[in-house]
């Protein structure tokens, strides 16, 4: 126990669960934004992952970091359209289409790969940007907080940034009334003259921006290179985290750091030779704990509303 | 003539058509000579025995989990949770054939069950929670899947584990657990006779009994079927359990029949391409059988490709991609099939 303690009581620990929520909060709010307009985007692992190798490519060619992120954020905005035009417009089944965008990734960017570098493992040999760190001035010499907030990644903090924004846009602009309005109920937000369609094809193309920073900043920052199948199931967790944070954005972002949590102490906890796999079970199991809880009250509330209906015709 | 009721299988006529014009321009781009590739795509999989057993061998998984999809889809439960089934009840029957001392009869049969009556297990789970609660069982069978996949590695690591092995894989199966070859040649496997034999029960299930017809109705509108009487909920738990069942036994089937220690280090992948066989076949059992082999002649096409050729075989997946896309668009050819039923009301008018 004291072992334990001493592993998880440390700045660096602190810094490492930061460090490995970013790309769990980004494809989480891309998961959130897409559900409010009652899509559900299965395609952030693919997404992800396609633009971790797209910002290594363009990086490699270019020389340029932030020409990287922005081939990144192309890429994820092409294939979140793709999957918009196919579900909105072909009405491909929502889940197959996601699936579809998942293998797509996953045999195509190693396809891809191939044809450049001749490799099927890792983008090694390509001379591809990481985006810099920042240190945040006064905070950084301020003890413990210092260390733990200061010297991130410059998409750690902007993550932390789309979180805000998320929150602004849904709660407090037009666009993000409409999406809620989508989501909640199509053909009222239909009759009220809502563009439906125009709505969801914006919330899944935001939804795929978000995902393709969570995917930038795997390959060019938590990592400086591309690997086979590097998002290793992120975009699954990010659905979890939004299903567990119940579709808000406080929710969400607070369940997307309880993963990065869980994720720093998988890692943290090898040292101390415990096993890691049952560890990184820990999140999956509490978010079925969590949907059972939610859904037995919702199932109680409907009983109870339809007792009251019901009770004074009889 | 053509008429509007062949439209479903044209339709996916037109798709694979487009598939396949779509690997051939892609192969085009990348191949030093492309006649040659696509030469060895479309033929090597039946130039020899052993290569067309190549095909059946790929094709026996991918018929289990497309059968448990096809039951699940039909009853429109959007569950994937055959991807992590599959791979645990593997390792539970892998323990099974190492643990278990029994005779060359009894002991995969042992093994196939126990897999199979675990998987059953597992998938009731998100049934139950469904038809209880109406938790959504897309989100619940994912995380089963990655929760299954930690457990599993938890026990291949710690349990099973043969230190003595090049990779991380298990002990040896006992000799008397592995599935008998059936046709000389290849590697073709007994579970091939088992695969059959669950596709033309499934098929039997579905159109011929009372349960398959309550499983028809519940997926075509749940409400209207508690309506009309039938316990969608217990129908939707039913399902799952036989899903689970049949994704179980094809895991079990699949690891005795083409290994001999547990060596998977990450979902095998079987269970979302069950969703492809199953979407080709338009959740029909005995088309299982047709979409499973076509996927795997594809798949076997395309590892002799990168063999012989210089094209990679994952380009296979982003063909599977196009077909998934195309195959599950509702409305992709729709307008020739409109065309079709307003020329068919003017002639009979």
């Amino acid at each position: 126990m004291h072992d334990f303690l001493a592993v998880i009581l440390t700045t660096d620990f602190a810094f490492s669960v930061l460090r490995v929520t970013t790309p769990i909060l980004f494809a989480a709010l891309g998961a959130l934004i897409s559900n409010r307009a009652g899509i559900v985007n299965i395609g952030l692992e693919g997404i992800m992952l396609t633009s971790a190798l797209l910002g290594v490519l363009v990086s490699a060619y270019t020389g340029s970091a932030w020409l990287g992120l922005l081939g990144a954020a192309l890429g994820g905005l092409l294939i979140a359209g793709l999957l918009a035009f196919f579900t909105l417009q072909f009405k491909t089944h929502l889940i197959l289409g996601g699936i579809a965008i998942n293998a797509f990734a996953s045999g195509g960017t190693i396809f891809v790969l191939y044809m450049l570098t001749g490799d099927k493992g890792t983008s090694s040999s390509l001379a591809s940007k990481v985006l810099p760190s920042v240190e945040i001035p006064l905070i950084e010499d301020i003890p413990v907080v210092g260390p733990i907030l200061s010297g991130h990644h410059v998409l750690t903090y902007l993550s932390i940034v789309a979180a805000v924004a998320v929150f602004v846009l849904l709660k407090k602009t037009p666009l993000g009334l409409q999406i809620r309005a989508v989501g909640e109920n199509l053909h009222a937000a239909e009759s009220v003259g809502v563009k439906v369609k125009r709505i969801q094809y914006t919330a899944l193309l935001l939804s795929g921006l978000f995902a393709s920073l969570g995917g930038a900043y795997m390959s060019m920052g938590y990592l400086s290179l591309f690997t086979r199948n590097m998002t290793a199931g992120r975009g699954w967790i990010a659905l979890a985290a939004e299903s567990m944070g119940r579709s808000t954005t406080i929710g969400t972002t607070i369940t997307s750091f309880l993963f990065g949590f869980a994720e720093a102490l998988s890692n943290a906890l090898q040292l101390l030779k415990i096993p890691a796999e049952l560890i990184s079970t820990v999140p999956y199991v509490a978010t079925i704990l969590g949907l059972v809880f939610y859904s037995v009250s919702m199932t109680r509330k409907a009983n109870k509303l339809l007792k009251k209906q019901k009770g004074p015709q009889a | 003539m053509l008429k509007s009721k062949h439209f479903e299988l044209i339709r996916t006529a037109a798709v694979l058509l487009i598939s396949l014009l779509l690997t051939f321009i892609m192969i085009s781009f990348v191949s030093g000579s492309p006649l040659q590739t696509i030469g060895i795509f479309l033929y090597e999989p039946i130039s020899s025995v052993s290569h067309a057993g190549n095909v059946v061998e790929m094709a026996i998984p991918l018929m289990f989990t497309g059968l448990a999809l096809s039951l699940l889809f039909k009853m429109n439960m959007f569950n994937l949770g055959a991807e992590g089934i599959f791979y645990f009840s593997a390792l539970v029957a892998s323990a099974a054939a190492i643990h278990f001392s029994l005779n060359g009869f009894l002991h995969p049969i042992v093994a196939i069950l126990l897999g199979g009556i675990v998987g059953a297990l597992i998938s009731g789970i998100p049934g139950f929670l469904k038809a209880k609660w109406n938790a959504n069982e897309l989100v619940t069978s994912l995380m089963f899947n990655s929760i299954l996949y930690g457990v599993g590695q938890y026990i291949l690591n710690y349990k099973l584990r043969d230190a003595s092995a090049f990779q991380t894989a298990s002990f040896k199966f006992e000799p008397t657990a592995v599935l008998d070859r059936i046709i000389p040649g290849t590697r073709i496997h007994t579970g091939l006779i088992i695969v059959l034999v669950c596709i033309v029960a499934g098929h039997y299930f579905m159109y011929k009994t009372k349960w398959g017809y309550e499983l028809r109705m519940t997926g075509a509108n749940r409400e209207f079927a508690e309506y009309s009487g039938i316990k969608t909920g217990r129908v939707i738990l039913y399902v799952h359990l036989l899903a689970g069942l049949i994704a179980g036994i094809g895991g079990s089937v699949e690891v005795l029949g083409m290994y001999s220690r547990f060596q998977w280090n990450a979902l095998p992948g079987y269970g979302m391409d069950g969703a492809l066989v199953a979407m080709l076949a338009k959740n029909n059992p005995l088309a299982v059988i047709g979409s499973a082999l076509f996927l795997a002649y594809i798949r076997v096409g395309a590892d002799m490709m990168s063999r012989y050729s210089d094209v990679p075989s994952e380009l296979i997946s982003i063909i599977q991609a196009v077909i998934l896309l195309l195959v599950s668009a509702d409305q992709f050819l729709k307008f020739w099939k409109n065309r079709m039923l307003l020329k068919e009301a003017k002639m009979n008018a």
